[in-house]
């Protein structure tokens, strides 16, 4: 009867592998098919006959440092804006709305002080034509966001995104499962192959009574020795490799409080390290830019586009990251004013160098021209910054080792190169040359 | 001939059988390791409950958990500015210009600070500014950071707010204006022309109020006899640079007298250029740091200087004023006037007699001489008080007619010698007011104890000679809630602007031809110099009086102001606590100094006890009035003249200080009547006093040639060779030049920088200003007294002292051998032994000396220190195990090790034990941990910085860029750094000069600091 209860086991999780499979691919096809929902309804009805596309074009050339669609900056929301004023009345409003003020128009007076007395600039540039296409630009209907993935959180990764794309850890979990199917039921067949031969009565070759292989190892003395030296030896180099990387923080990369992404700004953006690390041109310090630095942007970026959002980080949530600063640094996004009230930013520092080492950025970047990346790794592919390199000791000499110093053009090393590379007898020189591996010029 | 005298640090060490000298000189950690007190009872070992086996049960356990909870790194956080000011970067100092006066010490200075904190300060050296900072002001950063200070306003003794105060006191003066009592302003000197405005709107709206100037040291009778002369209360500002010979009486111009500051004119004179250069007679009493620098040294009690001021006034004005001036001084006085009519106008006498007619003299002399180093222009205004007004106004408290006592920068309580009077007088004053950095002795009896800022938070203006005008800037907000006395005075006035804009307003009238932004960048605007007029007075008549000057019979007592702790204003500054005097080399005390006959005659000695450390006898001071100091340490001082004795002023303050720096006593009591000369009379008292003394510690080991020293006539008239002789030894039994043979291979150092140090021993006065400059710079930890007892100071940088007889060795055998016949043999054997009575002084700044070929570099077993081809001996901290090897064989001990934690440690509670204290860490060098060696880097933080800036701006370097710490505090230019790479480079030239040479050349180290042979004028 052992027989029968075999089989059906091996049938039943059989079946319930496939059963699991099927869910899974029931269920990722499901996120396929959900639909980019439209609310045909929100569109505001177009006013002008322009052209949406150029005008987008020059929105972007000239209103948006100022104006955003749907949010207040500088300006006010431009949206429907063909809804709230007459055409003719905007056109003389954009070429020069100070004139407009002046001329006593209520209008022009009433939108000028809702909108703090701030000054708009004037485009006497702009046609007729020009600021209808910006018109039919403003008019076109709010592009509603794909409605969230069931079940996907935002900062969670590991789940499934809008994309469809089933995650590599269920994949790697449904293989297994099938190897494990797949072992088990090798392990059946042997069974039942041992079984049959037995009942059919054919014998099995009886093995003969060896030495046991650990009784023959463990008489070898040799053996045992080199073998012993060999696992000391190798423990020590795991010892060792251990104890070499207590302290070293490579990949250190913390939570921080406001969640920068440098994949957005040097990345995405293509912004300039030395914008905003300024400090680093001229300071022994990298330097955290200060949120005033931030506020030369982000006075008008109050929200990221839709673009930027990732299947880990949605739209809300970056938003949520530049309301924290303007938090931090008191800006007031309604009244486009400082409310004075500050909270500095606690970063968590990542690249902590012992209080016995002197590094000088400025040394690096402006003298010698290295890239930030070289050390930093590549900071515009991270969502969340981390230390790139060990950051140890040996990691600077074998730099220094290396690197050529760049002494072209650059008066102070003349009369140095000259006589070092006739000492050498080379004519690039490297940091060590030059004296880069001498303690003192770290360790002071 | 230069090297065969004999230089001695203590009198102990002119005992040849003492063997603590021996042992000082022989071990480089003179106390035993106490190893006896734990291993050597038996019993005690036996019967403890922790067997060994536990102990390294112990043991193991907590290394491991050390070691697991070593594996988790800090969270550390890092915190960007909000709004980040334009002008600060972190990690780049901001320098500010500012000229300070105190009341005591005034200079013109550059303020580094780093992320807006200053953290160090350096001489202003643009045109004008003339005055350099002193080792008080290098360490006023520190009482800046003071934890110590009065952080806000108190009525009463309780905490307080500035609209209380500001509604207390103008409800007093109202009072006051009512009941027709006096409203007096006790001020110190000022030499601010906006607050003197001030007073004077201040004084003109309340009738019944008045100034009164004080200052706690006086020089009272200098002013009144300039006032008498010249119609105007100011000092003299001397030009010693001008003067080919220099007469002293009594006045210590390199150190406190009429405020100093005269380093730097005098060191010109005394570097010798084309074989000529300046002489300077010294009479004194105390050994002080010009009577170290003269050339010929005088000791004599003040009623002989009296005499003999008389005596170079008949000679060079040709009068004939009777003198009674004793015998053996005749010749000598009488050389020094003839010599100094001879100078004329290149001659100049001053004198710290506290005496109007002395003063007289000194004017009618310097009149007579045409001296162009005397002018009456552009006069110091940084001494106005007047001795008679403060009596006036005690005597006014005391009989209740003060109603109400506004003081600012004075504390009477602590520095006058009749406080009883003062406190007694206060109690009938209405409301008193203390403007004060700390709640002090005054501001503690006060009914208003007012908090202001420190100099380096405020707004003032200075003018401290007559025609210059400098303006005082904050360099970091207000630490505390503290208000300026000004700021209190201005809305007393009624007015409601801030002392800024007054200052700005009134600086318009004053910096004619330049503005207001200029003069704030430049720190000092210089004007049109008025010279004073007028110019006689009765100088005859003066003549008379001085020399029928009474003589007391009894010691005379001479108070004079160290060279660390000046007035008191910063007792509780541990740089300056630390600070070895550089005459005495003790720290941590106040002392009197006698001369070795008094000492004998009262029985009172110093020793060098085992452990390195010195005792002395205790005395008790009685002045002719009554006057009591009991209990006061002695110091035999060589050179103290007999009959005097000695006492610093400044010391023994109680209010407002940690319990470390109270120390010392209260000379100020036996100050009175303003008279820095006091009749009185000397008892040895009980017990035996511990000083933290560090002139027998870290010797040379007795190798000779340590100091070179020739005199002007052999270097004008010999070889180089004579008087800066090559060491020779013997190689393959030939003689050759030590500095031809090696033992290491040599280094090539010809490409790049090499650094070398200069240091010319005829420019250095030991000023100590480096010494501080160097703690502010390299975060140097203070260690305390009976730290530095045990000779474990941490001064990277020292000033050695030695005294040597005037005899050569030669000199000495001539004589031996001339003896004739026993009387002559007894009385000349006499004269031999009495060395010790008035010695020559030489400094000797030594830091570490960079050998090329260093012998810490061989021992150590780990590498941690290490060669430069920059010529800097790298010491690399973390590396550092701490086997001390490297302090043994250092011949010129110079390294230091850290015995203990001393930032952080409640046990050394300094200014690194205190958040506050730490921000003045210079965050460019490394705090030393426990367990580490360490010593002068040449400020490598600071050379480094200056290629780094010249690197990014793309330029060679200009000589005259590479600085230390010490070279820039060096205002008398005795320390000179630069790169010997560079062949038009000044250093190059010093290294090159004839009077160079190594210390302990014949040891072969090839050190890259040079120094350069003393020369005397005698």
């Amino acid at each position: 009867m052992k027989k029968v209860g075999n089989h059906n086991s091996i049938s039943r999780k059989l079946f319930l592998g496939l059963a699991l499979s099927l869910i899974f691919s029931l269920t990722s096809s499901a996120q396929e098919a959900a639909p980019a929902a439209t609310d045909a309804a929100a569109a505001p009805a177009a006013a002008t006959g322009g052209d949406a596309v150029k005008g987008k074009e020059l929105f972007n050339a000239n209103c948006a440092a100022c104006h955003k669609l749907d949010a207040k900056a500088t300006g006010p929301a431009l949206r429907g804006i063909a809804g709230k004023y007459d055409a003719s009345w905007l056109h003389k409003w954009v070429r020069n709305s100070s004139d407009l003020i002046k001329s006593g128009d209520a209008q022009a007076v009433k939108v000028f002080e809702e909108n703090n007395k701030a000054v708009m600039s004037a485009f006497p540039q702009l046609s007729d034509g020009d600021i209808d296409n910006i018109i039919a630009y403003t008019s076109e209907p709010k592009a509603e966001a794909p409605a969230p993935a069931a079940g996907a959180t935002e900062a969670v990764p590991g789940t499934g995104g809008s994309d469809g794309g089933v995650s590599n850890n269920i994949i790697l979990g449904a293989l297994s499962l099938v190897m494990l199917i797949l072992v088990v039921m090798l392990f059946l067949v042997n069974q039942v192959l041992s079984k049959v031969a037995k009942a059919n009565g054919i014998e099995t070759a009886p093995k003969t009574p060896t030495t046991p292989i650990w009784k023959a190892f463990a008489r070898n003395q040799f053996l045992v020795l080199v073998t012993a030296v060999f696992l000391l030896l190798a423990s020590a180099y795991f010892v060792y490799g251990f104890l070499m990387q207590v302290g070293v923080d490579q990949d250190y990369a913390p939570i921080q409080p406001i969640h920068y992404s440098h994949r957005i700004h040097a990345g995405d953006n293509e912004i300039n390290c030395k914008y905003c690390h300024s400090a680093a041109r001229v300071s022994k310090n990298g330097g955290i830019p200060s949120l005033n630095v931030c506020m030369n942007c982000h006075k008008n970026i109050a929200e990221v586009a839709e673009t930027t959002a990732t299947p880990e980080y949605s739209k809300a949530f970056y938003d949520e990251q530049i309301q924290k600063l303007y938090t931090a640094v008191g800006w007031d996004k309604t009244t486009q004013t400082y409310t004075g009230k500050t909270q500095p930013v606690k970063w968590v520092r990542i690249h902590n160098l012992p209080d016995f080492v002197y590094f000088n950025h400025s040394q690096h970047v402006t003298v010698a021209g290295i890239e930030c990346q070289t050390c930093h790794g590549p900071v515009q592919e991270y969502e969340i910054q981390k230390q790139f390199a060990p950051l140890t000791m040996g990691w600077c000499i074998d730099c220094h080792r290396k690197t050529d110093v760049k002494m072209e053009g650059n008066e102070y090393y003349t009369k140095i190169h000259d006589e070092l590379s006739k000492k050498y007898g080379v004519d690039k020189l490297t940091a060590a040359q030059m004296g880069g591996l001498e303690c003192g010029k770290c360790h002071y | 001939m230069s090297s065969n005298k004999k230089y001695w640090k203590s009198v102990e060490e002119l005992d040849k059988n003492s063997s603590i000298v021996e042992a000082l000189r022989n071990n480089e950690f003179v106390e035993e390791i106490p190893t006896d007190e734990f291993l050597g009872n038996n019993d005690a070992l036996s019967s403890s409950s922790t067997s060994r086996r536990d102990f390294l049960k112990y043991v193991g356990f907590s290394t491991a958990a050390a070691t697991l909870a070593a594996c988790e790194g800090p969270v550390n956080k890092s915190i960007p500015y909000v709004l980040q000011p334009e002008q600060i970067i972190p990690g780049v100092a901001d320098y500010y210009a500012t000229s300070v006066f105190d009341g005591f010490d005034f200079a013109n200075l550059l303020v580094k600070t780093r992320e807006g904190r200053p953290i160090k300060i350096d001489n202003n050296t643009i045109a004008g500014a003339k005055f350099s900072a002193n080792a008080r002001i290098h360490a006023s950063i520190l009482s800046l950071y003071d934890s110590m200070r009065l952080k806000e306003p108190k009525i009463e003794g309780k905490n307080s707010t500035w609209s209380a105060v500001d509604s207390k006191i103008k409800s007093s003066i109202a009072d006051a204006a009512a009941k027709g009592g006096q409203v007096v302003l006790l001020t110190n000197t000022l030499a601010s022309p906006s607050t003197e405005k001030l007073i004077a709107e201040f004084i003109g709206k309340n009738p019944n109020a008045k100034h009164v100037v004080y200052d706690a040291v006086s020089e009272s009778e200098a002013l009144d006899a300039f006032e008498t002369v010249y119609g105007e209360r100011a000092l003299v500002d001397y030009d010693f640079s001008k003067a080919s010979l220099i007469v002293s009486v009594g006045a210590d111009f390199l150190g406190g007298w009429q405020g100093g500051s005269y380093d730097s004119g005098y060191a010109k004179g005394r570097i010798p250029k084309a074989g000529k250069m300046s002489r300077h007679f010294q009479l004194e009493a105390n050994m002080t740091l010009s009577g170290a620098a003269a050339d010929k040294r005088l000791p004599m009690s003040i009623a002989n200087q009296k005499q003999a001021l008389v005596h170079i006034y008949n000679i060079v004005t040709g009068s004939s004023v009777a003198v009674s001036l004793e015998d053996k001084f005749k010749a000598e006085v009488t050389k020094a006037a003839q010599q100094l009519k001879a100078a004329g106008s290149k001659g100049v006498l001053v004198s710290g007699i506290q005496d109007k007619n002395a003063q007289l003299l000194v004017l009618a002399i310097n009149q007579a001489l045409v001296s162009e180093a005397f002018t009456t222009s552009g006069t110091r205004q940084i001494r106005k008080g007047s001795n008679a007004k403060v009596a006036q106004l005690v005597n006014d408290m005391k009989a209740g007619s003060v109603h109400t006592l506004i003081m600012s920068g004075v504390n009477p309580v602590y520095t006058l010698s009749d406080s009883t009077s003062f406190l007694e007088g206060l109690k009938k004053v209405k409301t008193s007011v203390a403007f004060s950095l700390k709640e002090d002795e005054t501001a503690l009896v006060s009914t208003v104890a007012a908090a202001v800022p420190h100099y380096l938070e405020s707004w003032n203006d200075v003018s401290i000679t007559k025609g210059t005008y400098g303006i005082t800037q904050p360099t970091i907000r207000p630490l505390f809630n503290t208000k300026q006395f000004q700021d209190v005075l201005l809305s007393l006035n009624g007015s409601t602007g801030t002392f800024y804009d007054y200052i700005k307003a009134n600086s318009s009238t004053i910096i004619a031809g330049s503005s207001w932004n200029k003069v704030l960048h430049d720190g000092i605007y210089v004007g049109a110099i008025p010279a004073a007029t007028g110019g006689s007075a009765d100088f005859s008549a003066a003549a008379n009086a001085l020399s029928k000057s009474k003589v007391a019979q009894g010691l005379e007592l001479v108070l004079y102001t160290k060279t660390g702790m000046g007035d008191g204003q910063q007792a509780n500054n541990p740089w300056l606590q630390e600070f070895p005097d550089p005459i005495t080399r003790v720290s941590w005390d106040n002392y009197v100094t006698v001369s070795n006959a008094d000492a004998k005659k009262y029985e009172l000695s110093n020793e060098i006890v085992a452990n390195g450390g010195l005792n002395g006898s205790y005395a008790t001071i009685t002045t002719a009035d009554g006057l009591k100091l009991e209990n006061v340490p002695v110091i035999v001082q060589p050179g103290q003249a007999v009959g005097t004795i000695g006492l610093a002023l400044g010391y023994g303050r109680k209010a407002a200080l940690k319990e470390e720096m109270m120390v010392g006593l209260n000379a100020y009591s036996l100050y009175k009547g303003f008279n820095n000369v006091q009749t009185v009379t000397l008892a040895k008292a009980g017990g035996e006093h511990e000083f933290a003394c560090v002139q027998g510690q870290k010797t040379l080991m007795g190798r000779g040639d340590i100091i070179k020293e020739t005199s002007l006539e052999i270097f004008n008239t010999k070889d180089a060779q004579f008087w800066n002789e090559q060491p020779m030894v013997s190689l393959d039994h030939k003689e050759v030049e030590a500095t031809k043979v090696d033992l290491w291979e040599s280094f090539d150092r010809s490409t790049g920088h090499h650094f070398n140090l200069s240091i010319d021993l005829n420019a250095c006065t030991g000023c100590g200003a480096c010494v501080i400059a160097c703690h502010a710079e390299n975060n140097v930890p203070v260690v305390g007294k009976s730290e530095v007892r045990r000779s474990r100071d941490m001064h990277w940088l020292r000033i050695d002292r030695y005294y040597s007889s005037e005899s050569t060795f030669e000199g000495d055998n001539e004589r031996k051998e001339n003896i004739a016949g026993l009387s002559s043999s007894l009385s000349t054997f006499n004269e031999m032994e009495k060395a010790g009575d008035n010695p020559q002084v030489s400094f000797q700044p030594v830091m570490c000396q960079h050998c090329n070929h260093a012998p810490c570099e061989t021992v150590c077993p780990v590498a941690a220190t290490s060669h430069s081809r920059q010529g800097q001996n790298h010491m690399a901290y973390n590396r550092c195990v701490g086997t001390r090897y490297c302090a043994n064989n250092c011949p010129y001990k110079v390294r230091r090790f850290n015995w203990f934690l001393y930032n952080k440690n409640s046990e050394f509670d300094y200014h690194m034990n205190d958040d506050l204290g730490r921000m003045v860490l210079n965050p460019d060098v490394n705090v030393r941990s426990r367990g580490v060696m360490e010593k002068c880097s040449m400020c490598i933080q600071m050379t480094q910085a200056t290629i780094l800036k010249a690197k990014r701006e793309g330029r060679a370097i200009v000589d005259g860029e590479f600085q230390t710490a010490c070279s820039n505090a060096c205002s008398t230019g005795a320390m000179k750094f630069g790169d010997v790479n560079d062949s038009e480079a000044e250093i190059t030239k010093l290294a090159a000069d004839e009077r160079m040479y190594h210390l302990l050349e014949h040891v072969g180290t090839k050190p890259n600091v040079i120094y350069h042979v003393k020369v005397r004028n005698t």
